[in-house]
């Protein structure tokens, strides 16, 4: 379809709209003198995303961004970033390396691959009608057809809460 | 390439004294090849494990030579009860073609006839009874083990010698015993003289050899063969390419005899090798080695009987025999070392045994050679004892042994008294019955010559009972004038001595002319039959005159040196006015060949020889050494270091250079690892975009 | 909606979070960008799963799983880096550089 027809319907200008905002608050994160407000940037990609997910009717997954990576990852960061003793304010030397061009280099021949590679083989044709997923159906293929998985992600998480504490704990012989 | 099939029998092919053995004789005949072989095994053995063995090799060797003796005794008393003559040929190689059609043919063979049986028990007994004795006398030596290798090796050498039946192996027994005899002359070659004495012995016998080895090889290219039989048989058939040379070959063969059997002038190696120990000079050097000279011409005998052969030669042997019989006799008399004396008197009772051969007496010539073995080698073994108690050679450190040895004095007068020819004592019998062929032949032919010779003779008995009771007064009498304590030897040493004594005594009896003739019967068993004349009976005449020189001799010496004097030289110096000088100085033949012989050699010569080695030989194998080592120069700098080294050092030097530029991705750095990953990743998404 | 949308967005989204990854200095700072890059990844995941017709809706599983994975390494990551910082009192990434040559 044309660009036209596109910004036609209306559920693309929130599209619209919500993708910049991420856009933005995404290069915040990964330019601001101030890692503070990097990670507050974060948290506003995160919930354009949640918000996104909610217009394709993963409810669930929203609530859950929103819970998990908003609610914990970020609240973590912020305790990591007090731990080591980050300027908490704009930091007087710069955050970033001195040569910045082959990171743009890179991420750009990363984008232009992505791009191409993942759009190249759908059309711009109208997707599938969005469904809303029921949490219920979500939870009846977790348990079932996904079981498995399921499993060794809570191992990973078990790992993850053993080896932090491991880590991060004062040495015993102290 | 032994060829098993080309076995060969030689028969005695003539009406004679013998044939072909059979029964177990004939089985203890063709086994004979055994009895060289033996002791020549357990030189090999004994080298190899006599030092692990518990009596460290001796019981190989007195195995080996026990094994000889009963054998010979077995082979000896068949003999006697059923006379034979074998032979046994094994063809090796075939060397050649001669003109007359002969093929000349390498073999190796055994004999079994009187005279080889004879030598078998001569060198089997006393040798068991001598490595016996050597096991006590050579106790703690340096080289024990190694002593009764080379001891076995000249038991081996020597039957090897009296077994062949033909003249090369006879040459490689000679030369055999020649070996022995340097090794063990020079068993203690830490001393510098005794080397220089092995070397002699060598040496002297080596010109001898000549002689033989020119005898060898002329008779071998007239007659075709080098068998004894086939030699022996052209004499009988009075083969005319052999009469033309036949008084050549006795002459060269006759040399070759005198070396080995230290005729005059070739005697001067044996005193010298007295260097050695002890039981060697007895073995080798009075009982059997020495012998074989005298073999030689037993073998030979036909030869030397025949007219137109080498009988023409009889004169020369017994005038030679005449001479070392009484000029060594005479150099026996004025010696301080007892083995000395005992040397002349080897020299000069060879003498005897070639002058008998000269004139014509086998049977006499031998049987004195089977006497001699026993009471001379009893007389070295108990000199031996003697020298192992004082711990010296010289008759000046002794004196008034009588009452500290018993055994040993007893055993020493046993073999002087057979030595000096009195009766019954072995050299009684063998002695007389020389001096009675001598006599014979005075009458039969030898004429003018063969009685001056038996004059001689008896003027030899006497001079030896005279140095016997010399030397029997000087040792055994008297004060003692050394320091060393005196014993009697041990066991092992003193019961060879009683054995060698008692055969010493008895050992004669078994040739008494008109009552027991055993021994010429022994003897007389040949291919070719030995024509001699046989006393009927004792010769009551001579046998008086010749006691009478003995005990004339024997009073003489007793009453000369039956009492002390100051120093020995004064008491020789005394008693023999003029001739001491001449005497001391051995009649200066050492010098004339010292100074004729071995100085211009040694000088000049040698001299010539070393320069021309130097400059010449070795200048042009340097000139090779020179031009190689150029060569490889060239070839190291040049084509090596430059061209390949080069070549590999560039390649090890861009693997490096490489390593060192590509070690610097590493820097550590996360980020930059990631970003190589996510740059790696685009690329393979491109490569697979692309390709697909 | 197309679904091309998405995708685009996300890619834009990752790219920015592999420069932030390449060009940060401060290891927090690295570890939030690899945050916005799993961002990015949830929304293709759940675009797929929403936008394909799927009833196994396997997009938005895998979208779970990727925010819990995503969870747990932040956990750990955290945790080393306050341990490098105990260790060095400098979260500096520049410094952690033991395995140059």
């Amino acid at each position: 379809m044309s660009f036209g027809d596109w910004i036609g319907q209306s559920e693309n200008i929130v599209f619209l709209v919500i993708g910049v905002v991420m856009l933005v608050a995404g290069f915040w994160v990964v330019t601001s003198r101030n890692l503070v407000h990097a990670v507050l940037m974060l948290v506003l990609a995160l919930a354009g995303s949640a918000a996104l997910f909610l217009m394709l009717g993963a409810e669930f997954v929203a609530w859950t961004v929103v819970l998990v990576y908003i609610g914990a990852v970020v609240v973590l960061f912020l305790f990591g970033l007090m731990i080591t003793r980050a300027p908490l304010r704009r930091d007087p030397v710069s955050l970033d390396h001195a040569r910045r061009w082959p990171a743009m280099l890179v991420a750009g021949a990363v984008f232009a691959t992505l791009a191409y590679a993942t759009t190249a083989f759908y059309g711009w044709k109208e997707g599938a009608a969005v469904t809303p997923s029921p949490t219920g159906d979500l939870g009846d293929l977790l348990f079932n057809r996904f079981v498995i998985p399921f499993e060794a992600v809570s191992f990973v998480l078990l790992a993850a809460l053993i080896g932090g504490i491991v880590l991060a704990r004062k040495d015993p012989r102290e | 390439m032994l060829s098993f099939a080309a076995w060969s029998a030689a028969e005695g092919g003539h009406a004679g004294a013998a044939g072909e053995p059979s029964g177990f004789l004939g089985v203890l005949a063709q086994g004979a090849w055994l009895i060289p072989v033996v002791p020549l095994l357990a030189v090999g053995l004994i080298v190899l494990f006599g030092k692990r063995l518990p009596l460290k090799g001796w019981e190989l060797a007195e195995g080996a030579l026990v094994f000889v003796g009963l054998y010979g005794a077995a082979l000896l008393i068949g003999n006697w009860v059923d006379p034979f003559a074998f032979e046994r040929h094994v063809e090796i190689a075939r060397i050649g073609v001669l003109p007359g059609g002969h093929d000349l043919v390498l073999e190796w063979g055994w004999v079994v006839d009187g005279l080889s049986t004879m030598m078998y028990f001569v060198v089997g007994v006393v040798g068991s009874f001598v490595f016996t004795y050597a096991k006590g006398y050579m106790k703690g030596d340096v080289r024990f083990t190694w002593f009764f290798a080379a001891f076995s090796l000249f038991a081996g050498g020597m039957l090897v010698l009296v077994s062949s039946p033909n003249t090369i192996q006879l040459i490689v027994g000679w030369e055999l015993v020649g070996v022995a005899s340097y090794l063990l002359i020079g068993h203690w070659w830490e001393d510098h003289a005794n080397n220089a004495a092995a070397i002699k012995a060598f040496l002297v016998n080596k010109v001898a050899d000549v002689g033989l080895f020119i005898g060898v090889i002329i008779s071998g290219l007239v007659v075709g063969s080098f068998r004894f039989t086939d030699l022996l048989d052209a004499v009988e058939a009075g083969d005319s390419a052999l009469a033309d040379v036949g008084v050549w070959v006795g002459l060269a063969l006759f040399i070759g005899a005198m070396g080995k059997s230290a005729q005059w002038p070739f005697h001067v190696w044996l005193p010298d090798a007295m260097a050695g120990p002890t039981p060697v000079s007895s073995l080798m050097h009075a009982a059997t080695m020495v012998t074989a000279g005298v073999y030689l011409l037993g073998r030979m005998f036909p030869f030397y009987q025949a007219e137109g052969f080498g009988a023409g030669l009889k004169p020369l042997i017994l005038v030679i025999g005449a001479l070392t019989l009484f000029l060594g006799g005479l150099l026996a008399l004025v010696q301080d070392d007892i083995k000395k004396v005992l040397a002349y008197s080897t020299v000069s009772q060879l003498g005897y045994m070639t002058a008998a051969m000269g004139a014509g007496a086998y049977t006499a010539g031998l049987f004195h050679l089977f006497t001699h073995a026993f009471f001379k080698g009893l007389l070295f073994l108990a000199a031996g004892s003697v020298i192992h108690a004082v711990h010296s050679n010289n008759m000046s450190d002794m004196g008034g042994l009588r009452k500290a040895m018993p055994k040993t004095y007893w055993t020493f007068l046993i073999g002087s008294l057979a030595l000096a020819g009195i009766v019954p004592l072995a050299g009684f019998w063998s002695k007389d019955e020389i001096l009675a062929s001598l006599a014979y032949d005075g009458q039969h032919g030898g004429g003018g010559l063969a009685t001056f010779v038996l004059v001689l003779a008896l003027a030899g008995a006497f001079v030896t009972a005279f140095y016997m009771a010399r030397t029997v007064n000087l040792t055994f009498f008297g004060k003692y004038k050394g320091q060393a304590h005196l014993h009697e030897s041990p066991r092992v040493m003193t019961y060879p001595l009683i054995g060698l004594a008692a055969l010493a005594a008895v050992g004669g009896l078994v040739n008494m002319p008109g009552w027991f003739t055993a021994f010429t019967s022994w003897l007389a068993a040949r291919a070719h039959p030995i024509v001699e004349h046989h006393a009927s009976g004792l010769n009551w005449g001579l046998a008086a005159l010749g006691t009478l020189a003995a005990l004339a001799g024997i009073a003489a010496g007793t009453a000369l040196f039956g009492r002390d004097r100051a120093t020995q030289r004064e008491r020789d110096r005394f008693r023999i006015p003029v001739l001491y000088p001449l005497l001391e100085h051995k009649y200066y033949l050492d010098d004339l060949y010292d100074y004729g012989l071995v100085r211009p050699i040694r000088g000049p010569l040698a001299r010539a020889a070393n320069w021309s080695n130097n400059v010449i030989i070795d200048g042009a194998v340097n000139a090779f050494g020179v031009v190689a080592r150029r060569l490889a120069s060239l070839v190291y700098g040049g084509f090596d270091q430059r061209g390949i080294d080069l070549g590999i050092n560039a390649a090890a030097a861009a693997a490096g250079e490489a390593g060192g530029a590509l070690r610097r991705v590493q820097t550590g750095k996360v980020q930059q690892y990631a970003a190589a990953l996510f740059l790696g990743a685009v690329a393979l998404v491109v490569g697979f975009l692309i390709f697909t | 909606m197309t679904i091309n949308q998405f995708l685009i967005l996300g890619s834009l989204l990752f790219s920015l979070g592999v420069y932030g990854v390449l060009v940060r200095r401060n290891a927090v700072a690295v570890l939030l960008s690899i945050e916005l890059m799993l961002a990015a990844v949830n929304i293709n995941l759940v675009a797929f799963g929403s936008l394909l017709g799927d009833t196994l809706r396997t997009g938005h599983i895998f979208a779970l799983f990727v925010i819990t994975v995503a969870a747990a390494e932040v956990g750990i990551g955290l945790a080393i880096v306050i341990l490098i910082f105990r260790n060095r009192a400098s979260a500096n990434v520049d410094e952690l550089d033991l395995m140059k040559w």
